[in-house]
């Protein structure tokens, strides 16, 4: 599904090298999770997938099914199926959070040449799947983002992501801000969607997220590179030791 | 303090081609008019309030040269809007064009006819509003056009309007110089709603007097034609009475010059009023919303929303001023004007003003001036949403306050496809 090759990024304007040859495949099903120290690069990592400016990519490739990533808009990564769900998700004042929705949905239709969501079929279901969410009609009509909650804003991105229905979904930090409930609501929404033709990559400091979402694959991250790879246990062994063992072993 | 020869000169050449119509009522008013423009001159690049636009081309002997442009690419404004229609062309009423002038609950009289006739509510009415609004400001523009306007309407409210009036300015000929002036009485407990839409002319001078009785509701949704060459200067003076309701809607796209200004005074208690532009502009585009709300009487609300969007050198000026009298205890006045700028070249220049006499007061204005937030224009279109859509919802989100001042939902749709197309055509 997506295969990262020596990925190597700095920073535009400050000429300071974030990632320094990443490398990483998931395939198709699987569910990957990264974890790692602070400034470790790991949001950076999404961002340069999903597109963002402000990064210059020196050396490697990133691959989804097979296209070129890096190439791609913004707006075609996420019509070739990529999707990332924001650690701060962005408030739009005056653009209806329902609008937005259905413009995304039926821009990505449109990009794919299929047909577009008519606004009944679309009313739909969205109400159904907000309605799992526990997102209710008002979250809907309010502009996007705007005077939502931590918590509602990270389930707001969950049922995008629901609406979208995207190949490869990057989370980044979804889980900070959450309490406990709202974890599980958001967990819920998220494993929900787990498919064989789905594949996820969960970013997080904490392994607290990683008992709703159970990883195939856990990576740990640090000074832009991945650093060790193991299963599930990994990440016990960080909640319990911290990442100071594991990179002094590495080193 | 006796004008300086210059200035009377310049006056003169001004009017010189003018007809002046001194017959009855009016051409008595007219004099007055006449007279408190002599007295003030013409304006001046220098004036304190011309400091941000030119009049030059406002006030040369000659309307520059306008083209006429062809806006048949878009459906008539309002046309989906069951109104009563009065057509100018050029400034000349067109009699063809327009509806039968009867409308249950309104009376309307043009005022190339009203001279002669014994009008007793527009006496009280014609250039008095505009004499108010002299001070402390000058706008001896609104005078010249009190003086000599050669036509408009009278249109007298006593109930609730069946539907609204419809003024259509027509443009056809590329040197043409309309002078109109309307009278809007609404009577107490009456209400409204005057659509105003068209360049009008080459250059076309405009003034609407209103005056909104007690427990009166009026409201205004105007689109300034979409010519690019045109140049037009308007002033709106309303004065309301006690609980009364006045409210104001402007779009402006192209335009080489327009300068539109609001002289409000919120004369009894409770009184409400609300005056909001979106202006859009690409290139050579100049456009000047000069506003003065008064607060005369206690508990009233006024509310300015200016929103302009430029690019390619366009400029926008806001200069907008609340005025709180001794006495206008509990007044809530709030004034706001931004501009989005969609490019470096583009000039926003704002000049708000608060001037309080009373002690129990909210006032609040703001001024800003940005580009596209580069963050939410990334968010949507990590989402698919392309980036010229993107960048157009986030452009009517920005101009969507402005829009909310429009009550009608229809009225308000019809202004939101009108931007929807400009900023379709001016993607690039």
């Amino acid at each position: 599904m997506l295969r990262i090759k020596n990925l190597a990024v700095k920073l535009e304007e400050e000429d300071k090298q974030i990632l320094r040859g990443v490398d990483l495949t998931i395939g198709a099903g699987e569910v990957h999770a990264i974890m790692g120290p602070n400034g470790s690069g790991k949001s950076t990592l999404s961002y340069v997938l999903a597109g963002r400016e402000g990064y210059e990519v020196t050396e490697g490739s990133a691959t989804l099914e097979g296209e070129e990533l890096l190439e791609m808009e913004p707006e075609e990564r996420a019509a070739a199926g990529l999707f990332l769900a924001f650690q701060y998700p962005v408030e739009i004042p005056g653009v209806g959070n329902m609008t937005f929705l259905r413009t995304a949905v039926n821009a990505q239709r449109k990009a794919r040449g299929e047909e577009e969501m008519s606004a009944g079929e679309f009313l739909k279901v969205v109400r159904e799947k907000a309605k799992k969410l526990k997102i209710d009609a008002d979250m809907l009509k309010r502009p996007v983002n705007v005077g939502f909650s931590g918590g509602e804003k990270k389930r707001n991105e969950i049922l995008q992501m629901a609406m979208l229905e995207p190949k490869m979904c990057i989370l980044d930090e979804t889980d900070s801000g959450l309490d406990v409930d709202a974890m599980k609501l958001v967990s819920d929404g998220v494993n929900a969607l787990r498919d064989e033709g789905r594949a996820f990559l969960v970013i997080t400091h904490y392994q607290r997220l990683l008992d709703h979402i159970k990883p195939d694959v856990v990576h740990i991250m640090a000074a832009g590179r991945i650093v060790k790879t193991g299963g599930p246990e990994l990440a016990l062994e960080v909640e319990h030791n911290g990442y100071a063992d594991i990179l002094a072993e590495v080193q | 303090m006796a004008l300086p020869q210059a200035k009377q000169d310049a006056l003169a050449a001004r009017i010189a081609g003018l007809s002046f119509a001194s017959e009855g009522w009016l051409g008595a008013a007219r004099g007055e008019a006449l007279a408190r423009l002599s007295a003030m001159g013409l304006p001046a690049k220098r004036d304190e309030y011309w400091r941000y636009t030119d009049p030059s081309g406002l006030v040369a002997v000659d309307a520059p040269r306008a083209a006429v442009f062809d806006d048949s690419d878009e459906s008539p404004v309002f046309d989906g809007i069951d109104r009563l229609k009065i057509v100018f062309v050029d400034g000349v009423f067109d009699a063809g064009a327009s509806d039968d002038l009867r409308l249950a609950g309104v009376e309307i009289e043009r005022l190339a006819k009203a001279g002669g006739a014994d009008i007793h509510w527009a006496r009280d009415l014609y250039g008095v509003l505009e004499a108010r609004g002299q001070v402390p400001v000058q706008r001896p523009l609104a005078a010249l056009n009190s003086a000599f306007a050669t036509d408009g309407v009278l249109i007298r409210v006593t109930a609730k309007a069946a539907k609204p009036v419809s003024l259509i300015y027509v443009h056809k000929s590329e040197t043409s110089d309309a002078i109109l002036h309307h009278c809007v009485k609404v009577e107490s407990g009456a209400e409204i709603t005057i659509l105003e839409n068209g360049p009008a002319a080459a250059r076309f001078s405009k003034v609407l007097e209103v005056e909104v009785a007690e427990g009166a509701r009026f409201h205004h949704i105007r689109a300034q034609g979409r010519d690019h060459e045109r140049r037009a200067v308007t002033h709106v003076f309303a004065r309301l009475g006690a609980g009364a309701l006045f409210k104001s809607f402007t779009l402006t796209a192209n335009g080489v010059l327009t300068r539109n200004e609001a002289v409000i005074e919120l004369a009894g208690d409770e009184a409400v009023a609300h005056v909001a532009g979106a202006a859009v502009g690409d290139g050579n585009f100049h456009h000047d919303d000069t506003v003065f709300v008064t607060h005369a009487a206690e508990r009233c609300e006024s509310r300015q929303v200016f929103k302009k969007v430029l690019k390619n050198g366009a400029v926008g000026v806001f200069q907008g001023k609340i005025l709180v009298k001794p006495g206008a205890q509990k007044t809530d006045g709030y004034q706001i004007s931004q501009s989005l700028l969609l490019d470096e070249d583009s000039q926003f220049l704002a000049k708000p003003e608060l001037e309080i006499y009373a002690d129990d007061v909210k006032c609040s204005h703001g001024s800003t001036s940005g580009a596209i937030d580069e963050v939410a224009l990334f968010y949507l279109r990590s989402r698919g949403v392309p980036e010229r859509v993107a960048q157009s919802l986030l452009v009517l989100a920005f101009l969507a306050e402005a829009i909310a001042e429009i009550e009608d939902e229809a009225i308000a749709e019809d202004i939101r496809a009108r931007l929807e197309g400009w900023l379709h055509r001016h993607e690039h």
